[in-house]
């Protein structure tokens, strides 16, 4: 006979009181621009917002034949599966490095967490100055290595930057998990699989890896959420979408589209488009790939 | 199967703190030799200083005559078995035993027949598909004796590996590492704080205090002749009494002035401790005693009946003493109890706390 463990407060309104903040932050911040953005995405405003009119999934059926919009939708496909993979690859490296380090631990954890701190468009600033082709300092000396770096004609090199500068923000977040991860691993299974014949390498693909798979797990819903929507301060700030939409993600779509061009109902219907690819893939995402994940 | 041989072994941590000072352990081919001393005297810096798991300071570590020092813990062929199992979490049974001998090359039908040997030995037969965290406690240790048992490794060391189970299911596991170790006759090394598991388990007790050996031998040759009043106090339970004295004008005094007898037992003149374990208290019927051995009156300061005896508390002169009565004891708090102790039942340590030669 199992006991109820639920805890129970003995005053009625407490618990929701408790919980109002929350709600509230979640009802204004989500659920009020949400509703707002499917109300708009089945009206069509004019330049002027003189008069809106009801057109029903005509928005949608526009949109979604917009060869520029698959474009996007193919640029963000790719920018994220590149941000996401580079950020937890280069993190993870980073956190098993320092692991081993025995001295000075602290210090290179601290010194790993800092890009974290720096604000999106500050770390696009930062990168377009480095790579910026008429004023870059890194930027020159690629140039004097004899590469024709043109990220602000060459697609493919834009991408690489704002791929790069994208990853590098997140690599912070990444190596704080994994360090945590590596760090609740007990040491004696290292070691017993030190005995057991492992060597370095082995250990890490037979025990490591799969021990912290519930990390792993963790930060790629995470990692895809933030390529999808915080990257947009970095575009914005390294490449505008450009050159010629090679770096013209979803999300700066819709920030184009609305808030530049003025195209109210395309705008919202694009987000309402974002808003369910995102609930499908964090759905598949628990669905599928936490099954391979043991916790514990 | 393989001796073990330390030879002034050192381990000096970079704090330039000392947990091993210097040990010499020898361990015949097939024996188990029990490591035994309270938490931080060292026996788990040794234990691991033989699996390759710590480096060596100083010294040599020898398995089967030959120099390990500088082998990696794979290179040694040892098994360890520790405190908390250490078995793979994200492995099934089957996996978590057939790890060692796959990283090892070994053909998959050969691997099969070990796992399921051992699985048979250890009765983990119909466990082999779970996962650890199915597994109770009594089960991981079995496991982890399992993953130990089919790499046939050279030496066996154990790691407290029963501290974590309850005390019934550790009674009973220690039997069975007995038995096991006897039936495949692997040199072991079992690193424990429980000086009841090191007195059931060992061929050689060796008991350590601050990173040095305080006494090697067979369980009850310690137990009989403690090498000081340290391995008298940790060596059964409850401890052996030890009580400070000094030569009076007939026989020993208290630190108090009181008599105690013992006539004719010389002490040097700086002063000894005088021991005896609580089963050699009799309890004196009237004014009986044996010559030259000791009598106390003892103020009862408690009586804890455990069943089939009974442990009396009494005081004596400022000294506690622990008295062991078969059955039910009739003493009461605050009673007085005469007790007597032979002759020849009596541990005398010098003032250091050393062992001089039985009178």
């Amino acid at each position: 006979m199992a006991s109820s463990t639920r805890v129970t407060f003995p005053n009625k309104l407490l618990p929701y009181l408790l919980l109002a903040p929350q709600l509230a932050i979640t009802a204004i911040f989500f659920y009020w621009p949400a509703s707002q953005a499917i109300y708009q995405s089945v009206l069509r405003e004019d330049p002027f917002g003189l008069s809106t009119q009801f057109v029903g999934l005509g928005n949608f059926r526009r949109v979604i034949s917009d060869p520029n919009y698959l474009n996007s939708l193919h640029v963000t496909v790719v920018f994220s599966i590149a941000t996401a993979l580079i950020a937890m690859a280069l993190a993870l490296l980073l956190a098993v490095m320092a692991d081993k380090v025995i001295r000075g631990k602290g210090i290179y954890r601290t010194l790993m967490i800092w890009p974290y701190a720096v604000a999106p468009a500050i770390a696009g600033m930062l990168w377009l100055f480095l790579f910026n082709p008429s004023m870059g300092t890194l930027a020159y000396l690629i140039r004097s290595a004899g590469y024709n770096w043109d990220p602000l004609l060459n697609g493919n090199q834009a991408m690489v930057l704002v791929v790069s500068a994208a990853s590098w923000k997140q690599i912070s977040y990444n190596f704080l998990f994994f360090v945590a991860g590596l760090q609740s691993i007990p040491k004696s299974l290292i070691e017993a699989a030190a005995i057991d014949g492992a060597g370095e390498t082995k250990r890490f693909w037979t025990i490591i890896f799969p021990l912290l798979a519930p990390t792993t797990f963790f930060l790629l819903v995470v990692n895809t959420v933030y390529a999808f929507f915080d990257t947009f301060g970095i575009i914005h700030a390294v490449t505008s979408g450009g050159p010629g939409k090679a770096t013209e993600t979803l999300v700066y779509k819709v920030y184009n589209d609305g808030f530049v061009n003025l195209i109210l109902g395309d705008s919202a219907a694009q987000s309402v488009i974002l808003m369910v690819i995102v609930i499908a893939l964090t759905a598949i995402q628990f669905r599928y790939v936490e099954r391979k994940v043991h916790y514990g | 199967m393989a001796n073990v041989e330390l030879t002034n072994v050192r381990k000096v941590y970079a704090n330039s703190v000392e947990a091993v000072k210097g040990v010499n352990i020898a361990i015949e081919d097939g024996a188990l030799c029990v490591l035994v001393g309270p938490s931080g005297c060292g026996k788990s810096t040794l234990l691991r200083m033989i699996a390759g798991l710590e480096s060596i300071t100083d010294g040599t570590v020898k398995i089967e005559n030959t120099v390990v020092n500088n082998l990696g813990p794979a290179e040694r062929d040892i098994a360890m078995v520790f405190q908390n199992y250490a078995l793979y979490p994200h492995m099934k049974v089957y996996d978590n035993m057939a790890y060692g001998l796959r990283n090892r090359g070994m053909p998959k039908d050969q691997i099969d027949k070990r796992v399921r040997e051992a699985a048979q030995i250890l009765e983990l037969t119909h466990l082999l598909e779970r996962r650890p965290r199915e597994l109770s406690g009594g089960q991981r240790q079995r496991v982890a004796m399992g993953r130990a048992i089919v790499r046939n490794p050279k030496v066996f060391l154990f790691d407290e590996p029963l501290s974590n189970l309850d005390a019934k299911l550790r009674g009973q596991m220690r039997v069975e590492i007995k038995n096991l170790q006897r039936q495949l006759g692997v040199t072991s090394v079992y690193v424990t704080h429980d000086q009841l598991e090191a007195m059931t388990l060992a061929d050689t007790l060796v008991v350590m205090n601050g990173g040095s050996v305080e006494q090697i031998g067979a369980p009850l040759d310690v137990y009989e002749k403690p090498a000081s009043t340290f391995v008298a106090s940790f060596i059964g339970a409850p401890p052996m009494n030890l009580v400070h004295v000094t030569a009076g004008k007939t026989g020993l005094i208290l630190k108090d002035g009181t008599h105690i007898g013992a006539e004719g037992l010389s002490v040097p003149a700086s002063g000894a401790v005088i021991g005896f374990r609580p089963e050699d208290l009799e309890v004196a019927a009237g004014d009986e005693r044996h010559a030259g051995g000791l009598q106390l009156d003892l103020k009862v300061l408690g009586v804890e009946p455990v069943g089939a005896e009974s442990y009396v508390y009494g005081i004596v002169g400022g000294e506690r003493v622990v008295v062991r009565v078969a059955g039910r004891s009739p003493s009461k708090t605050d009673d007085h109890l005469r007790v007597i102790i032979p002759k020849q039942k009596l541990h005398l340590f010098d003032a250091d706390g050393k062992r001089i030669s039985p009178s």
